[in-house]
């Protein structure tokens, strides 16, 4: 499995080079591309356009416009079409612009994606991929601000992953597009700029653990997707002032990898889960309750869950940022949760 | 109703729809007598949702109705007979009257009740042992030991993983014997009376079930005072010896050569123990009260008593009593000290044979040869458990504990 | 001459196949043996006749929740039809579906799918797929119902079927009622062949009660779609003589007009034609009538005998955990050595926490050595 450890604040070595989250994303998709002819793309604006978030930028160019598919704006039509091509043997990789537009594809996505491998009792297979994106941050307001990977990860029959890192982002996609059943990937619209060491020898990478990004002893600090920098820079800050974190990016939803969770749980006594979607009945909860019940005789405190409060997501920028979890508000929780005087 | 024979069959009324439990026959269609063909309707059935025209599957001739217009059926009860028009065998297949078939899902859902949903509740257990050092136990637990005054560590956990619960905290600091508690004593309660609940459990039982006798006698001090005040001059606070450490060791002393109060009552009769082991009741401050045992108190010299009663005491008060101090005592001891009563008219625990008490020592008149003088008095009580012994058994034991008190360098 | 009547024997005997399996799942239902939801087929059976009779095995079959006659003729075992509507471990969908999920792969058979209108852009996929891989010879058939069409994912499905210029024959059947809809209430433009032409796709409207018309019509279309045409769009004029499910008191529909369609009854129209022009007599339709009996029953008699699956095997069938092998994409069914599932990882009640840690620790190490 892919070298998917190095935290992001690595430099690249010999054997690794630095890339963006999205420029790791189209080597991604370009590899795979190149080596499937079943593989194709299809999605609002991803030819010439080039991907709203520049993902698919050029790749049209090279592949044509059949394997790189614009479609109308017709979430459920594109997402069900992507369903059939990939029950008639190709290999789809649709693009949802946004997690916001997924909406749209509820149905597609939920009652027949996820369950036709089911209702044929196992002959069906649904080797798709869906890519689109998630999370808040740069004031678009509350249609455009979801973090709704929780309501995907409910849903027995669906793969769903979160890369958070480049490297994540290099090797995650070519597993989903090896695995037969359909995977969505959640890509934070923040992550995309952020650099990182990505190994191009490291091969596909695992999609159903987490991983330790950062080791401690004091607290576990469970991230995902655009909660996953924040909290390594919270690690950092808490670890000038004694406190150790050890940071899990969680990378993939469904299956959770509790083992890994509970292990590290039962080791610091102490979980605090970070989720940019809302509190009530968010993935977070999920997260927390899994937990407690894996490690509640070695617990020292509740688990500790910050997400996003119950707000709409508020356009103007001083309210945004107060809806949705920030490196100041983890580094309190932590303390808090450590029983930090200085909390 | 009389059984189908082979020119007879029933209709039931049928099934219409998922959420369909019963139906009510509001009107018939055909009489006795008619001749119905696969198709006809038969009857209008009032459901929950609507009324619906209702037919039947098979050729024949209408019999007898079965069931009244108006009458709630449920799913599956036959609503008429019908007899197969001439030379046609009844239907094959037709259903028997149950409301459903064999095989079929709601046999399945009990089997199903709680398959999956116990199996994802533990999808991740914790492993069996815990490393490093940390007892595994509820935050409930670690309360309710702390209140009890007793150490987690020496907890047997009967949660999850060997995890230690209120449960267990609850039955250790109330056994006190070999055998297993009632279920009553261990059943988890969340007040914070439970210690108080599970005391007077035990001794409604006691009360309920152990025909007390009680004998008292009244003893003179004197002596000990004189020797304890002697032995205990030249000693440091610590070390000193108190009355009660000679209590204990006399009543030890006493039960070893009086063995049929030393042990137990089960299965009908009494069972000698094979040592001396006396309870010792310790108030908490918090209320309620534990008795540790001092194991073989007769074999011990009385600095020995002291120190392990000291020792006993200091756990009680600091919740770190040891749980294999709670169980296996052979006899136990009540001494009220200066509370302020007299006499103990004590209550025996079970499955024990007899409990010694000891009042306030107070000063009163006291005959010696002809003279009346005044002497530290303390009136010491034994209560006893008839089926295992008589008066003239306790009287004695009494007495001894009187001779080894009045001459302590016995002790 | 010979061809055309063993043509129209055979239409007629499915038309009957159909007839006879359809009430008896009604008596079934009734005395409780099929469960849930329960949508017959009877009246309609000449559109599922006449079109099905001009597939290909190569073809690719979707159709809604009013699917068995679909399926039987798709050549969907009786046996595997009625066991599934049993909810028996051999049924067609292993138990898992039911009457509204009728799978069958090998058969190219789709579903039985129950979200209405939902499987049209899955119809769209699998005709871009075969467009996409060159596969010309390759016709997707999508049935659906008139009420489908009021549903957004038809006209997203619509639209990109003619954009992408999919090999797909999109057969409506207008039966009139969606639930207890008419279709006057529930479409402003009720010339349905308009609305779909309106996205640039061949339609027309044809008799559905007449399986010779049904199948001319179907021939035509498929003529014109394989070997790189692109989709077309059928309405099949019919009607269902019973109700839309079995609870459904049927008091939206005039009972006059229920007699007048009976009286155009698919199966006795056609055989009165057949009889008529000497092609079958009586007795060879009384034939086809108990042929479809036995078939019924012998399928009725399978169920019962069939058994139920464990529900130590719940947990299967919801992620498929290894790669199928041997991906060709000519090759169409699934190879047995996919057929390696298990239970969805991380809900797995079996593994101890030994094993899983002792896994973790393997794991880990295998790891270590991989990430410095």
């Amino acid at each position: 499995m892919s070298d998917t450890t190095q935290t992001a604040t690595e430099t690249a070595t010999e054997t690794t080079v630095e890339l963006t989250y999205r420029e790791a994303m189209r080597e991604a998709l370009h590899e795979a591309l190149a080596d499937d002819d079943r593989v194709f793309i299809m999605g609002e604006d991803v030819a010439d356009y080039g991907g709203t978030y520049a993902v698919t930028k050029g790749l049209h160019e090279e592949f044509g416009r059949d394997r790189v598919r614009n479609t109308p704006l017709s979430e459920s039509g594109f997402v069900g079409a992507g369903i059939g091509a990939a029950l008639g043997g190709m290999r789809p990789i649709v693009e949802i612009m946004t997690v916001n537009f997924s909406l749209l594809a509820l149905d597609q996505l939920v009652n027949t994606a996820a369950t036709l491998l089911h209702m044929s009792g196992g002959q069906l297979d649904v080797p798709l991929v869906v890519r689109t994106t998630t999370g808040a941050g740069r004031q678009l307001a509350a249609q455009h601000s979801h973090s709704l990977e929780g309501w995907f990860a409910h849903v027995p029959g669906l793969k769903v992953v979160a890369p958070a890192t480049p490297a994540d982002a290099r090797w995650m996609l070519p597993t989903a597009l090896a695995d037969p059943n359909p995977v969505i990937i959640f890509e934070h619209t923040g992550l995309y700029n952020e650099r990182g060491p990505v190994d191009p020898a490291a091969g596909p990478a695992d999609l159903d653990r987490a991983v330790v990004r950062r080791a401690g002893d004091h607290l576990t600090i469970v991230a995902w997707a655009g909660m996953l920098p924040k909290a390594l820079t919270a690690a950092d800050q808490l670890a000038e002032s004694g406190i150790s974190a050890e940071v899990i990016d969680l990378r993939s939803l469904r299956p959770i990898d509790l083992p890994t969770l509970a292990t590290s749980v039962r080791r610091t006594n102490r979980a605090l889960v970070l989720d940019e979607g809302w509190r009530t009945g968010g993935l977070n909860a999920e997260v927390a309750a899994a937990i407690t019940e894996a490690c509640f005789w070695t617990l020292d405190a509740p688990v500790a869950r910050l997400a996003s409060l119950e707000v709409p997501i508020p356009y103007a920028r001083h309210l945004e940022t107060a809806a949705i979890p920030q490196v100041d508000d983890i580094v309190t929780a932590a303390r808090s949760l450590v029983g930090d005087a200085d909390a | 109703m009389p059984e189908t024979d082979a020119t007879t069959f029933d209709y039931a009324m049928p099934s219409l729809g998922a959420d369909m439990d019963d139906g009510r026959v509001l009107e018939w269609h055909v009489a006795p007598g008619d001749t119905v063909h696969r198709g006809d309707l038969v009857a209008l059935v009032e459901t929950e949702k609507s009324d619906i025209d209702i037919e039947i599957w098979h050729d024949g001739i209408v019999d007898e109705f079965l069931v009244d217009v108006g009458d709630l059926v449920a799913v599956g009860t036959p609503i008429v007979r019908l007899r197969t028009l001439d030379g046609e065998p009844p239907p094959s297949g037709t259903p028997a009257p149950v409301a459903e078939p064999g095989a079929g899902p709601d046999e399945v859902e009990d089997v199903v009740s709680t398959v999956t949903r116990a199996a994802s509740a533990d999808a991740w257990r914790p492993p069996a042992a815990t490393s490093g050092g940390r007892v595994p136990a509820s935050p409930l637990a670690r309360r309710r030991a702390a209140e009890l005054g007793l150490d987690l560590g020496e907890l047997h956990g009967s949660g999850p993983g060997g995890a230690v619960v209120d449960a267990d905290v609850i039955a250790a600091s109330t056994r006190a014997a070999v055998t297993a508690p009632s279920p009553a004593t261990t059943s988890p309660r969340r007040s914070a009376d439970t210690m108080r609940t599970m005391i007077a459990e035990r001794m409604a039982t006691a009360n309920r079930e152990i025909p007390h006798y009680h004998l008292t006698r009244d003893l003179d001090l004197g002596s000990l005072d004189a020797w304890l005040t002697e032995r205990n001059a030249e000693r440091p606070i610590a070390e000193r010896i108190l009355p009660a450490a000679c209590f204990v060791r006399a009543v030890a002393v006493a039960a070893a050569r009086h063995p049929e109060l030393n042990g137990f009552w089960s299965d009908g009769r009494f069972e000698p123990a094979d040592a001396v082991n006396v309870a010792m009741a310790i108030s908490l401050r918090r209320g309620g009260l534990v008795t540790p045992k001092i194991e073989r108190a007769d074999e011990r010299s009385v600095d020995e008593v002291m120190s392990a009663l000291r020792e006993l005491v200091a756990a009680a008060r600091s919740g770190s009593l040891r749980a294999s101090w709670m169980t296996g005592a052979t006899i136990t001891v009540t001494h009220l000290g200066d509370t302020g009563a007299d006499l103990v008219h004590g209550v025996i625990s079970p499955p024990q044979v007899a409990l010694v008490g000891f009042g306030r020592t107070r000063s009163m008149p006291w005959v010696l040869g002809d003279d009346i003088v005044v002497r530290p008095v303390v009136t010491s009580s034994l209560a006893a458990d008839h089926r295992a012994t008589d008066g003239a058994i306790g009287s004695r034991f009494l007495a001894t504990i009187a001779d080894l008190l009045d001459q302590p360098e016995q002790l | 001459m010979t061809t055309d009547h063993e043509l129209q024997r055979r239409l007629l005997a499915d038309m009957i196949r159909i007839r006879v399996f359809e009430e008896r799942c009604a008596e079934l239902y009734a005395e409780s043996k099929i469960r849930g939801f329960l949508h017959l087929y009877i009246g309609e059976e000449a559109v599922a006749s006449g079109v099905m009779s001009c597939l290909q095995p190569q073809d690719a079959v979707l159709a809604t929740y009013r699917e068995h006659g679909h399926a039987l003729l798709r050549g969907v075992p009786a046996e595997s039809i009625m066991s599934e509507m049993f909810g028996k471990a051999t049924g067609c969908s292993g138990g898992r579906g039911g009457s509204m999920h009728l799978f069958d792969q090998e058969k190219r058979f789709y579903g039985g799918n129950a979200i209405v209108g939902g499987h049209l852009p899955l119809a769209v996929g699998l005709g871009l797929a075969d467009r996409m891989l060159g596969r010309e010879d390759v016709v997707t058939a999508c049935f659906f119902g008139e009420g489908a069409m009021a549903e957004g994912e038809f006209h997203e499905a619509m639209n990109l079927a003619a954009l992408w210029s999919v090999p797909v024959l999109f057969c409506c059947e207008n039966n009139r009622y969606a639930m207890g809809t008419s279709l006057q209430s529930s479409e402003s433009q009720i010339d349905l062949a308009l609305k779909a032409a309106s996205y640039s796709i061949p339609a027309w409207s044809v008799d559905g009660m007449d399986v010779m018309e049904v199948h001319r019509a179907t021939q035509k279309a498929l003529g014109a779609i394989r070997g790189g045409g692109g989709p077309m769009f059928i309405e099949f004029q019919t009607y269902r003589f019973r109700a839309h499910s079995m609870f459904d008191p049927d008091l939206y529909r005039d009972p006059d007009e229920v007699e007048r369609w009976k009286q155009r009854d698919p199966i006795t129209t056609f055989a009165g034609r057949l009889v008529a022009d000497g092609v079958v007599d009586d007795d060879a339709v009384e034939a086809m009538w108990q042929a479809a009996r036995d078939e019924t029953e012998s399928a009725v008699i399978a169920a019962e005998a069939a058994p139920i699956e464990s529900v130590d095997t719940l947990l299967d069938h919801v992620i498929r955990v290894a790669v199928p092998a041997a991906e060709d994409p000519g090759d169409r069914t699934g190879s047995p050595s996919s057929e390696h599932e298990e239970p969805e990882h991380g809900t797995s009640a079996d593994e101890t926490a030994e094993d899983r840690a002792a896994a973790d620790e393997a794991a880990e190490d295998e790891l270590d050595e991989v990430w410095p």
